[in-house]
């Protein structure tokens, strides 16, 4: 069978209604699927940040310090605010996802999802805070 | 309640138009009615020439799937009180091509649900006299939930990839797919590998997920989709780091 269906005279005269420019703002969850997607830029732009620093910090302390000096200019600011706040809807949108992806099974029963979530959320916190005690310790 | 109700439906002639009109029809309101009662009491005593899919009346053949006010439903299981006052807006799905005022055409799932093989393969089968595959309340409670669908494509109607994205194979039938796939008797996920892992299957998906909210069954279609995408990603890794068919 082909993709495309044949045409003959008998054939059913099809009406094909075209996806409207605006579907994405139809409904919430649209709307927050095209966020997820153009925002990954911003994700992106953190990858491009960190790899940055690395490569600062492989300069010496002048080349760091400078990195770091730049850091600290209102427009690095603003974009550093904007790209945090996306990344933590990144985040978020991904740990909701897992216990979709995840089907764990426990004696038989599969494990609820709000478990599976919070043992997420759980280990991203604690994870945060190890590093967090490692970067802040004097 | 109203002693009255309106649906406006929408109706598309191909021998009068080439674009959908809508038509409103108003009844007495009765509270038990379903939309699917409604559009026969249209056809029955007020308009013979509306155009309608149904057969069971009880969601289980899925045939009577329509938007109403802008979201894919079953109409036999849509009540008319829900959306009082009303006028109700009822539309074939979204996506679809549209033969006659409400129904739609489905040929291009039926192509993709027979790409993905939905039945159970064996490399080598038994023969009859042997007995039947035994399988534990278990193993079938690991997939009992994807063989629940009813092929009614209101999940297609929801998902805007395969609106944007026609070659998707969607859905319903990535969710069939990974019926069999994850049922203890089959043997033929390498099979269904190939066509589940290629550019228009898994990887469409970007979870949108409103395709398991508007499953009448709860099927959970976009949990079988990212379920599939560890399986997929899984054994991509694995080819790549046992490069000697260990899969």
């Amino acid at each position: 069978m082909s993709a495309e269906p044949h045409y003959t005279l008998y054939h059913p005269r099809w009406y094909r209604r075209r996806v409207s420019v605006w579907w994405w703002l139809q409904k919430r969850s649209y709307t927050g699927f095209v966020l997820r997607e153009l925002t990954s830029v911003f994700v992106a732009f953190f990858a491009v940040v960190y790899l940055w620093q690395l490569r600062a910090l492989t300069q010496g302390p002048e080349a760091y310090e400078q990195f770091l000096a730049r850091l600290t200019t209102p427009l690095f600011l603003a974009l550093d605010t904007v790209a945090f706040l996306f990344v933590l809807f990144h985040a978020i949108t991904w740990f909701n996802l897992t216990p979709k992806a995840m089907v764990v099974r426990w004696r038989g029963k599969r494990v609820p999802d709000w478990l599976i979530l919070g043992l997420n959320y759980a280990a991203w916190l604690v994870l945060s805070g190890a590093v967090a005690f490692v970067l802040l310790r004097e | 309640m109203p002693s009255s109700v309106a649906l406006t439906v929408a109706r598309y002639r191909p021998e009068m138009e080439s674009e959908p009109t809508f038509q409103t029809y108003e009844f007495p309101f009765r509270k038990d009615w379903v939309v699917l009662d409604a559009l026969n009491h249209v056809k029955d005593s007020l308009d013979g020439s509306l155009s309608f899919r149904w057969s069971c009346r009880m969601g289980v053949c899925g045939s009577c799937g329509m938007k109403v006010n802008g979201t894919p439903k079953l109409t036999c299981a849509t009540f008319l009180s829900d959306y009082l006052p009303g006028p109700i807006r009822v539309e074939p799905l979204d996506y679809f091509p549209v033969v006659r005022d409400l129904v739609v055409d489905l040929t291009d799932f039926m192509r993709k649900l027979k790409q993905v093989k939905p039945w159970i393969i064996r490399k080598e089968e038994k023969a009859p006299g042997d007995g039947e595959y035994l399988q534990t309340p278990d193993q079938l409670d690991t997939y009992k939930q994807f063989s629940m669908c009813i092929n009614c494509m209101l999940c297609y109607s929801a998902c805007p990839i395969y609106g944007l994205e026609p070659s998707f194979i969607g859905p319903a039938a990535i969710a069939l797919a990974q019926r069999y796939n994850m049922d203890s008797r089959d043997e033929g996920a390498a099979e269904r590998l190939k066509i589940l892992s290629e550019h228009d299957g898994i990887w469409q998906c970007t979870f949108v997920g409103e395709c398991t909210k508007v499953c009448p069954k709860h099927v959970d279609p976009a949990g079988a989709i990212q379920q599939y995408k560890l399986t997929g990603a899984t054994n991509w890794v694995k080819s790549l780091l046992l490069p000697w068919g260990a899969r």
